[in-house]
């Protein structure tokens, strides 16, 4: 028995969920999703609650629906149900291509959209793709539902605005307009692996100039980031290599801090982070028309 | 330990019930209470892909699923992919094609292979490396696993001759 022991709820459906947190000390549930980052924290008792709350029973957080411009996506969604979506690899092929870089098949069976925003690792795909398509967050607790921008979600490593007692419901995912060249790119020791570095690109051409461009960049440093001012040296330039040069060197000029540790130095992950940028600066603009 | 739970879960056709402690992990209550050793154990993080099994049809790393999750639901191990003496052919391509050889991993190997035939009887190169790829085999080198689902997937009749 690897865990430490702990009470275990599986409620049918958000209220009953919301209920039973309610009936104890919010600090001391931990919500089980698809277990897939908190089972083995569980196994290594790095977490260590007195109660599970199993969220797999209910039915009703596990949906993809279409909306005017974008996509609703319930918290309990597989990445496996994503990846087969028609409507997301159709009409989302961003979100779509990061989904398909998550982990191997047999974690997306099981993990979740929900887990994994709540989880927020800085190596993770879907906070950088949160950043930069402006996802919504929706949470539920006792006192209502409210929603959060990705920009004021992710806070730093494994912490999101989420508050105590507050159940992740959804994600709202914004469709990029018509003609958006957007690329994802990511570098892992082996397929499957969260990224060492990965950067995620969106920008729009008119007459042969860039515009519009997001540039967000992830497992550098405590949790994915947008970087404004290399996005200010590619708005309005010339769609050309010496933009993207540019752009992506500004990108490593501004990292702080780089995350050093046995699978990277942060001086590897910095040039890392310039050369993905400007791979995915190339991608995108070769997307847009 | 926690407040016991009650489930019942079919593994391999066969309903069981039992009363479980609900840390108990779907890899252990399948190994220690219905001593079903052939799904093995290995990193116990989700890594390694020795304890895949099958639940509802999907492959899953047992080793992150409580066994309390399993309640109600279909799950399938390698004890279950032979009939009686009759080796199921993914079984029989691994015989033939060399896809083993100290063995630990194939289990996991197989039901991971076994969903991705039910789903699609005709898989590219590309789609089998990214379902073997969920594991890791330290003997094969994956070439022979690789020409093992093929072969597999030839015997159950769904590639391209």
């Amino acid at each position: 028995m690897k865990p430490a022991p702990f009470e275990y709820a599986a409620p049918d459906t958000i209220d009953e969920a919301i209920h039973v947190i309610s009936q104890n000390d919010p600090d001391e549930v931990k919500i089980l999703a698809g277990g897939q980052s908190l089972m083995p924290l569980l196994n290594m008792r790095l977490a260590r609650p007195q109660l599970l709350l199993d969220l797999s029973r209910v039915r009703e957080l596990a949906y993809i629906r279409e909306l005017d411009a974008g996509v609703a996506i319930g918290a309990m969604t597989t990445k496996r149900d994503l990846e087969e979506s028609p409507l997301i690899r159709e009409r989302h092929p961003l979100f779509h291509a990061a989904t398909r870089l998550i982990g191997h098949p047999q974690i997306r069976n099981r993990g979740t959209v929900g887990g994994s925003f709540a989880q927020a690792d800085p190596a993770a795909e879907y906070p950088a793709v949160a950043l930069a398509l402006d996802i919504e967050i929706v949470a539920q607790g006792a006192g209502g539902t409210r929603r959060i921008a990705a920009d004021d979600f992710f806070i730093t490593y494994l912490t999101t605005a989420l508050e105590p007692g507050e159940i992740l419901t959804e994600i709202r995912v914004p469709e990029l307009p018509a003609g958006t060249g957007w690329s994802f790119q990511e570098l892992a020791r082996r397929h499957g692996d969260f990224a060492l570095v990965g950067a995620t690109v969106t920008l729009r051409l008119e007459a042969g100039r860039c515009s519009d461009p997001r540039i967000v960049v992830f497992g550098v440093v405590d949790r994915a980031t947008r970087f404004a001012e290399a996005e200010a040296l590619v708005a309005g330039q010339p769609a050309e290599p010496a933009t993207f040069e540019r752009a992506a060197a500004q990108v490593a000029e501004s990292i702080e801090d780089p995350l050093s540790d046995v699978h990277g130095s942060g001086e590897y992950r910095r040039d890392l982070a310039r050369v993905l940028t400007q791979r995915a600066l190339v991608e995108a603009a070769g997307r847009a028309n | 330990m926690g407040a016991a739970k009650q489930i019942r879960v079919k593994v391999n056709d066969v309903d069981h019930d039992a009363v479980i402690d609900p840390r108990t992990s779907l890899a252990d209550f399948l190994r220690g209470e219905l001593g079903l050793t052939g799904t093995h154990v290995g990193c116990e993080h989700g890594v390694c892909g020795v304890c895949n099994v099958l639940v509802d049809g999907r492959s899953v790393r047992s080793c992150l699923m409580l066994a309390v999750q399993a309640d109600g639901r279909d799950v399938r191990t390698v004890e279950g992919l032979a009939d009686g003496e009759k080796l199921h052919p993914i079984q029989e391509a691994f015989m033939e094609e060399y896809g083993l050889q100290c063995g630990f991993c194939t289990p996991g190997f197989m039901m991971s292979i076994c969903e991705l035939l039910e789903r699609n009887p005709d898989p590219s190169d590309e789609e089998i490396m990214e379902v073997i790829g969920g594991s890791i085999c330290r003997c094969t080198g994956y070439d022979s696993i690789l020409r093992s689902v093929r072969t597999a997937a030839a015997k159950l009749g769904g590639a391209r001759a």
